[in-house]
């Protein structure tokens, strides 16, 4: 846990509740380039206001360059609300699909690791598997990790989402009530 | 949210529609030039109420929107066509946006189903201009014209101002619309904080009945948010010496008693030896720029830092404050005036005055030679300091600044985030359109003066008089002066005629014996302009009256040795402790 903890000092996961239009995404992108700083994951998608996308972004700095991530992302216009998850109970998951090399002497050495990190194999071919698993960022390394003897051909990750445990978070209806 | 009151008129086009929002946007010229996207919009102006001063580059166009908007406190119009209209508008607008300048720009843009084809004249403007701008739209259906329009004044105005760029495909000008004007504008993710978070106040005024040091150090906020009356009301009230940057010259007045003057990289030693000495620092819409703070770690280190400032993300940004307060400034400091207690601070007003006598900001007049100082001072006697000036970038521009305090806000122009040399002569010719009443002077240099003089037409065309002071060294003289200092006199390409280096390294080379590019005089003559060329500062006040009495746009050429350099100094990074007063 003392590992996790000092990589969390340094990685911050921000939500980000944007007005759904062109040019939303570019803005955001450029707001990091410009500034300097480094996006690790970006994911974005519709919530339940179809006006409305949240983008989750995780970021590296200290504070004062959190700071000024927070504050430069509120500047924009089409930005209506940032929540930084430092200190608040929350969920992350990232998706990930991985194609490994598999065959008839390792598939099931593989099913088993699958079961033991509850991955679905969803795609069987003669010389490999695509896996599919979500969990946090650590869960995924670890599987990677795990799967890397096998001979992995291709990953592909959708970049973490994250939610606020309990009533703490930024829904739409809390802000139209404002 | 609130509901949005409409009121309903006839079925217009795209065009009509955007020279309709301007009308009712109060806006009464735009700077612009047309070409093939903006036809069908400048077909509509042809018999508009909006008259457009036609300028000979884009780049003039967002200098004179620029310039108009910060003379005139109004939001300033530019209007350029698609692809390499657009793309010149860019150096403007990104002057505008570091200097939060109120300006929205309209660019045509080709049609929507030629978008991203590589069509003529086609950029991806909108692409261009998101870094160099407060907020941008492109326009694809007109049903969302209107609102954009509205949004797009609002946006440039409000909170911390700055440009708005809206992007208008030809097929959205021509297409037709039942119009409707969008009263009321209410963006839910766009609400800027006005009045202050009372607490913060409160702790803001603890700290200032406290102090037996305060100094008010302001920036360009008290000119945008318009909040003299209140520096003054503070300063008066608890007796606070006041320092200003480059931005906020005009914004207290010079012949205050409280005034001490400007700060920063090339301010008064008095100022800058007052900001490292005080106990509280009250930042009022300043953002602690390097140019002001020069070294982070020792700036005002002993001092509590009050920051007020319309913008968040600027606090906090370089400096820790010790009490942030989000809100704008006119509104915080009519609350903070009112609640502080009435304070005299004389010990501390007469160790800034000896620090002053030590370093007196004086010019010292030579005979037979002609000094940038003085001229500048002569211009200010001779105009009481109430003309508009507007400046070009480097040398010059730091001699206005130090030597033309303004007596008022909103009549120094001067590009101070982006430091755009071009920047003074069509800023000057924008501010023209919105002053009347007193001269407008545009201080500029021989370097800074070639990037836009093209737009001498405009203001012949226009029948507009701008004084322009082209303080003539033939180098690009704030380079030169750094190569000097820090780089072993090796001027590396800063030179701006075929004189030889060697002349520029004699403290008074014979400047008659010198060929300089261009002759600007005969510039202005074939511009059917007239001008003098002046050497020595026996002849300022004669050139500055024939200046003030012609109607027309008229040149002061004024000579000076290129060995001049600005004074005091602050070297890049150094601490403000470090003010170099002179060479001596």
């Amino acid at each position: 846990m003392t590992t996790t903890q000092k990589i969390e000092s340094l990685r911050h996961t921000i939500s980000v509740l944007v007005e759904n239009k062109a040019g939303v995404l570019a803005r955001i992108a450029g707001l990091f380039s410009a500034r300097g700083y480094n996006i690790d994951a970006l994911s974005v998608g519709t919530t339940e206001d179809p006006q409305v996308s949240r983008m989750t972004i995780v970021v590296r700095g200290d504070e004062r360059v959190l700071e000024q991530v927070c504050k430069q992302l509120n500047k924009l216009i089409d930005v209506i609300k940032v929540m930084d998850y430092v200190g608040t109970p929350h969920l992350e998951r990232d998706l990930v699909l991985i194609k490994v090399a598999a065959d008839k002497n390792t598939r099931s050495e593989l099913i088993q690791i699958c079961d033991i990190f509850r991955a679905k194999i969803v795609d069987v071919a003669a010389d490999s598997v695509i896996i599919e698993m979500t969990g946090d960022n650590e869960k995924i390394e670890a599987m990677i990790k795990m799967l890397r003897p096998f001979g992995i051909k291709e990953v592909c990750r959708t970049g973490i989402v994250a939610m606020a445990r309990g009533a703490k978070g930024i829904s739409i209806q809390e802000l139209e009530r404002v | 949210m609130k509901k949005l009151k409409k009121v309903e008129i006839h079925e217009l086009s795209g065009a009509q529609i955007i020279v309709e929002c301007l009308v009712r946007e109060g806006v009464s010229q735009i700077f612009g030039i047309p070409g093939g996207a903006l036809l069908p919009t400048f077909d509509a102006l042809y018999d508009s109420p909006v008259k457009v001063v036609l300028t000979r580059h884009e780049q003039g166009a967002a200098h004179m929107a620029d310039g108009y908007a910060r003379a005139t406190g109004k939001v300033g119009v530019c209007i350029a066509t698609s692809g390499p209209g657009a793309t010149n508008l860019v150096t403007g607008l990104a002057t505008a946006n570091m200097d939060s300048i109120p300006v929205v720009a309209i660019t045509g843009q080709v049609a929507t189903h030629l978008i991203g084809n590589d069509a003529f004249q086609e950029a991806d403007a909108t692409g261009v201009m998101r870094p160099v701008t407060k907020h941008n739209f492109m326009v694809k259906d007109v049903q969302d014209l209107p609102r954009v329009l509205r949004e797009a004044f609002y946006i440039a105005r409000s909170g911390r101002p700055g440009p708005v760029h809206v992007d208008v495909p030809v097929d959205v000008q021509r297409a037709k619309l039942k119009f409707d004007w969008v009263e009321n504008v209410s963006i839910r993710s766009y609400k800027p904080k006005i009045s202050g978070h009372p607490l913060q106040i409160q702790r803001a005024v603890e700290l200032i009945d406290k102090s037996e040091k305060p100094l008010l150090y302001v920036g360009g906020g008290a000119i945008l948010s318009g909040a003299r009356d209140e520096i003054v009301a503070l300063s008066e009230k608890a007796e606070i010496p006041v320092v200003h940057t480059l931005m906020a010259n005009g914004a207290f007045p010079f012949d205050h008693p409280n005034y001490v003057g400007i700060m920063g990289m090339h301010g008064r030693f008095s100022s800058n030896i007052a900001t490292q000495n005080c106990d509280l620092l009250i930042s009022c819409g300043a953002r602690f720029d390097d140019r002001v703070t020069g070294s982070v770690k020792t700036f005002a280190r002993n001092a509590k830092k009050i920051h007020i400032d319309v913008d968040p993300a600027n606090i906090g940004k370089t400096v820790n404050v010790d009490v942030p307060v989000v809100g704008d400034l006119k509104t915080v400091l009519a609350k903070i005036a009112e609640m502080v207690k009435f304070r005299k601070h004389q010990t501390w007003r007469k160790q800034i005055q000896d620090w002053e006598n030590k370093h007196p900001f004086v010019v010292k007049p030579v005979k037979g030679v002609l000094q940038p100082q003085y001229l500048i001072q002569r211009i200010h006697k001779l105009t009481k300091g109430e003309a508009v000036v507007s400046t070009g970038v480097g040398q010059h521009q730091m001699w206005a600044m130090q030597w033309y305090p303004a007596k008022n806000p909103r009549r120094f122009l001067t590009s101070g985030g982006l430091g755009t040399m071009g920047y003074g002569f069509p800023a000057a010719l924008g501010a023209t359109f919105g002053v009347n009443d007193r001269p407008v002077i545009c201080i500029d240099g021989d370097g800074s003066f070639q990037m836009t003089m093209t737009e001498l037409g405009t203001a012949v065309q226009e029948k507009k008089k701008v004084i322009l002071v082209i303080i003539n060294n033939f180098f690009l003289g704030m380079v030169r002066q750094w190569q000097e200092l820090f780089y072993k006199q090796r001027f590396s390409y800063s030179n701006l005629s075929q004189n030889k280096d060697e002349n520029a390294k004699k403290v008074h080379p014979d400047l008659k014996k010198l060929s300089y590019i261009p002759d600007f005089v005969k510039i202005f003559d074939s511009y059917g302009l007239k001008g003098v060329r002046i050497y020595k500062n026996e002849e300022v006040d004669g050139a500055i009256k024939k200046a003030l009495e012609s109607e027309k746009t008229f040149l002061i050429e004024a000579m000076i040795s290129p060995g001049e350099k600005v004074f005091p100094m602050v070297p890049a990074g150094g601490s403000l402790d470090e003010t170099i007063v002179d060479m001596a």
